[in-house]
């Protein structure tokens, strides 16, 4: 099938990651902590990349990203409790609904403020995931189940190795396809220089729209794994940390690569997680003291980003500019 | 049918009368110059003209259609292409990709057809490839077809803009000061391009330039601007001896 | 009668809280106007103020106008420190290099100042240097916090004035907002003029913190976060740039966000505060005083 035929280097690196992982969870080497630690990060770096298409490609800042993020979790916990869903195969109707979900809320707030300018963009998208914060913390006036700010409970354990490999590799297979068509370059060149993009007939309203949009819908299916595999939902993590989180991933990995923001987030979990159990807990609170400063210097110094400055063909996704 | 009829237009900045009930036209295969000293509303007609800026008043005719209050990203499948007063090329793309965009923005294939790397959307790629090369080897640009645009001497990257503009296949071509910042040599490289071009491509063409020497050999016909009104208008012949233009000009250099 | 009574009280709370407000949204977009750079950290200097305030009232004991014009320069100090160290070096990068160290830095004071070592993560309750006493006004009741809190911003307000329309630095920072290098072909110091926009406003932001805190005498080094964004957004809502604007918003901001909380339900309260910068950013992004701008 042709869609698969460019990809074909992708999915052999695809297929034995997962087989090594596979082998590496059975042999019990590793806990059931680190286990969901490894799909957890698979998690973080499809939200990621929904961003690397909103902001890395298409130079749109959102400071907003963990609400779309946010409501997709919700949205499918809703839906599987409300379906009582409890197995793989009826939760990807699910996942595709919260990802749909995500990206309707995306492509409605996108219509008004998409037009706006970088900094402006940037509170607008702000101001928005403090209202769905906000909204999330008193979501149980709405609708009791979904807990407010004692949180969602109760959510069953769907989220497994495999469906998160499924879900990533198609969905990165579909971006990576957009990425490479026409819809891409005019992604790029709206970064470059919008009113050139606008005077050779690119509609930059409805392809910033669409980048905005699909990587709403990343977030939100990302969110319904989140939901999934750690059972619990509260409000507080979704908030700007974690979108600042995304935005790390996505300027470390080096905006516009798909590769960099695959390897960045694997080491960027790693890393963090990997403080949680190095340092003494008391230590532990100095990482929101030294992440802004390693983001201020890596602004100064290496604004591109630290991992891919070009694109990488490491594994098979990624091509020349 | 004329390629470009601009009837009584009007354009103020909060203030600033930037175009004054101006009104021109340009024949097909025509090539007529703008001229007119800094700040006459040359580059402020062109953004009428492609929708950039919304008209106060007035009519803009594109072969008959009329244009007036376009969305700004339909001229160019209108058939009008323009290249920048300070270059907007894109430039973390090649110089290759550079000349693909505006083939591809008239290629209909839509995103489902890119994902499933559909048959249309394989041929409408190759095609854009395909003319993108050609256009950079009319242009002498092939060798570099690779490279990011950003990489590119500074004549070169004014001629990957005019291959850009052409890729989109205008009938009109707006230049905005083609010659900026280069040196005889460059100069004459351009002239002949641009000569090369209007013939190669039968295009109308619209320029606006400083370089008298390159707007006087290039133009069939001649409209002054200034203060965003019109003050004269006729063949480079007639322009160079009229007395208003030469007053307009006053301590400029006007030598050819 | 009662109802026009409640009305006003309210209408009073909310200018209690838009002066505040409109004090913060002055250092905003004085700084967007020479740097056309939303500074993120401003909230934060904000907090910073109201902390300093706290130890030289609760520590120290200080009178009043003392803490006042310490807290001025500690926060105009903080607010030059940060220019120089985190914004002047990007001065020439992309725009989104500085609204990314923007964010870096408001993340780092807030967690640097949470640290146990430095301020407290914890709330500090805020001791008033002075009692609480009550006018009865038959319609409405005024307090003296109230009453400071009008009389120093109203002080404050003039003081800006003047040095802004009446002096020379003030035309400097003017010719600077309008444009950079036009200003410097004047013979203005650009650097200089920058640096001292970002001390004047960030002293207005100090003076904002120990009036806050005078008003809401609960400290907590994440409190300048929803005041910062709210106060933003009254600047947009102005019309970003401009000082009048900055005071006009800070008060239709204060006053719409004490009655959403008073009429409608105080958890709304904030959700209402971005609905209007959405209809603010949709309809009139220029903000009220603003002149409308073309695209290119």
């Amino acid at each position: 099938m042709s869609f698969l035929r460019g990809a074909r280097r992708f999915l052999l690196v695809s297929a034995v990651a997962y087989i090594l992982v596979k082998a590496l969870f059975l042999s019990g080497a590793v806990t059931e902590y680190i286990q969901q630690i490894v799909l957890f990060s698979l998690i973080v770096i499809l939200a990621s990349l929904g961003l690397n298409v909103i902001y890395g490609y298409t130079g749109q800042f959102s400071l907003g990203h963990a609400a779309f993020y946010g409501i997709g979790a919700y949205a499918s916990a809703y839906l599987t409790h409300l379906f009582a869903v409890e197995s793989p195969l009826p939760f990807i109707p699910v996942l595709a609904c919260a990802g749909l979900f995500s990206a309707l809320t995306g492509y409605l707030i996108g219509m008004p403020i998409l037009r706006l300018r970088d900094d402006f963009l940037a509170i607008a998208t702000l101001g928005f995931g403090i209202l769905v914060k906000v909204l999330l913390d008193n979501s149980d006036r709405l609708i009791e189940v979904l807990g407010g700010s004692r949180g969602f409970v109760g959510i069953p354990r769907i989220t497994n190795l495999e469906l998160v490999f499924a879900v990533m590799v198609f969905l990165v297979l579909v971006t990576r396809n957009l990425i490479f068509s026409k819809y891409g370059l005019f992604w790029q060149c709206i970064k470059d220089d919008e009113l050139a993009s606008i005077a050779f007939g690119i509609d930059t309203a409805r392809m910033k729209s669409m980048a905005f949009t699909h990587g709403c819908f990343l977030a939100g299916v990302a969110g319904g794994l989140y939901a999934h595999l750690y059972t619990f939902l509260h409000p507080s993590n979704f908030d700007f940390l974690k979108s600042v989180d995304f935005l790390i991933i996505v300027i470390v990995g080096g905006m516009g690569s798909i590769t960099g923001t695959i390897i960045a987030g694997l080491l960027w979990v790693g890393f963090i997680e990997g403080l949680r159990i190095a340092l003494p807990s008391g230590m532990l609170e100095l990482r929101w003291v030294f992440i802004p400063l390693f983001l201020i210097i890596l602004m100064m110094v290496r604004p591109r980003g630290l991992i891919a400055q070009k694109e990488s063909r490491l594994l098979g996704i990624d091509r020349a500019p | 049918m004329k390629a470009l009829e601009v009837t009584g237009l009007v354009k103020s900045f909060g203030g600033v009368q930037a175009v004054d009930h101006l009104s021109f036209s340009v024949e097909e295969h025509e090539t007529v110059g703008m001229i007119g000293p800094n700040g006459a509303g040359k580059t402020t007609v062109f953004n009428l003209i492609t929708g950039f800026y919304r008209p106060d008043a007035g009519r803009v005719e594109l072969f008959g259609k009329n244009i007036t209050r376009i969305e700004p990203f339909r001229p160019a499948s209108l058939g009008v292409a323009r290249t920048f007063q300070n270059l907007r090329l894109f430039r973390s793309l090649s110089v290759a990709k550079n000349v693909m965009v505006p083939v591809l923005a008239r290629s209909g294939y839509g995103p489902i057809a890119a994902v499933f790397e559909a048959a249309e959307y394989r041929r409408a790629e190759r095609a854009a490839e395909e003319k993108a090369m050609d256009l950079l080897a009319y242009f002498r640009l092939s060798h570099k077809a690779d490279q990011p645009a950003s990489s590119l001497p500074y004549g070169e990257q004014r001629r990957l803009e005019l291959a850009r503009a052409l890729a989109s296949e205008p009938r009109l071509l707006l230049v905005d000061e083609p010659g900026a910042g280069m040196n005889p040599r460059e100069i004459g490289e351009l002239l002949g391009d641009i000569r090369r071009i209007k013939e190669g491509f039968g295009l109308t063409i619209l320029i606006i330039e400083h370089q008298m020497g390159l707007i006087m050999n290039l133009s069939d016909r001649l409209v002054v601007l200034d203060f965003g009104q019109k003050i004269a208008e006729g063949t480079p012949a007639a322009i160079r001896k009229d007395p208003r233009v030469i007053e307009a000009y006053l301590g400029d250099e006007f030598t050819c | 009668m009662e109802l026009l009574g409640y009305i006003l009280q309210q209408l009073v709370n909310g200018l209690q809280l838009g002066a505040v407000y409109a004090l913060i949204a002055l250092g905003y977009t004085m700084v967007y106007g020479v740097l056309r750079l939303i500074n993120f950290a401003h909230g934060d200097i904000f907090m910073f103020g109201s902390f300093v305030a706290y130890y030289l009232i609760a520590k120290w004991q200080m009178p009043l106008p003392l803490v006042f014009m310490i807290t001025m320069a500690a926060t105009a100090l903080l607010g030059l420190a940060v220019e120089k160290v985190a914004y002047k070096p990007l001065r020439a990068a992309p725009r989104i290099s500085l609204l990314i160290t923007a964010v870096g830095v408001s993340l780092f004071l807030e967690y640097f100042l949470s640290l146990n070592a430095i301020f407290t993560p914890n709330y500090i309750a805020f001791p008033r240097p002075f009692e609480v006493v009550d006018y009865d006004l038959s319609l409405v009741a005024i307090t003296n916090i109230q009453l400071i809190i009008f009389s120093v911003t109203t002080a404050s307000l003039l003081l800006l004035y003047l040095l802004v329309y009446k002096t020379k630095h003030g035309r400097a920072m003017r010719a600077v907002s309008h444009d950079h290098e036009t200003a410097a072909l004047m013979g203005i110091n650009v650097d200089a003029t920058i640096s001292f926009t970002f001390m004047i406003g960030t002293a207005l932001a100090g003076i904002g913190g120990i009036l806050y805190a005078f008003a809401y005498p609960q400290i907590n080094v994440f409190m300048g976060i929803m005041p910062g964004i709210k106060s933003f957004i009254a600047a947009v809502l102005g019309g970003i740039g401009l000082v009048h604007g900055a005071v006009l918003g800070g008060i239709v901001i204060g006053v719409s966000e004490v009655c959403v909380s008073a009429f409608l339900s105080s958890t709304l309260r904030d959700a209402v505060i971005f609905v209007i910068l959405l209809l603010v950013l949709l309809l009139r992004p220029s903000g009220f005083f603003g002149k409308r701008r073309e695209k290119v």
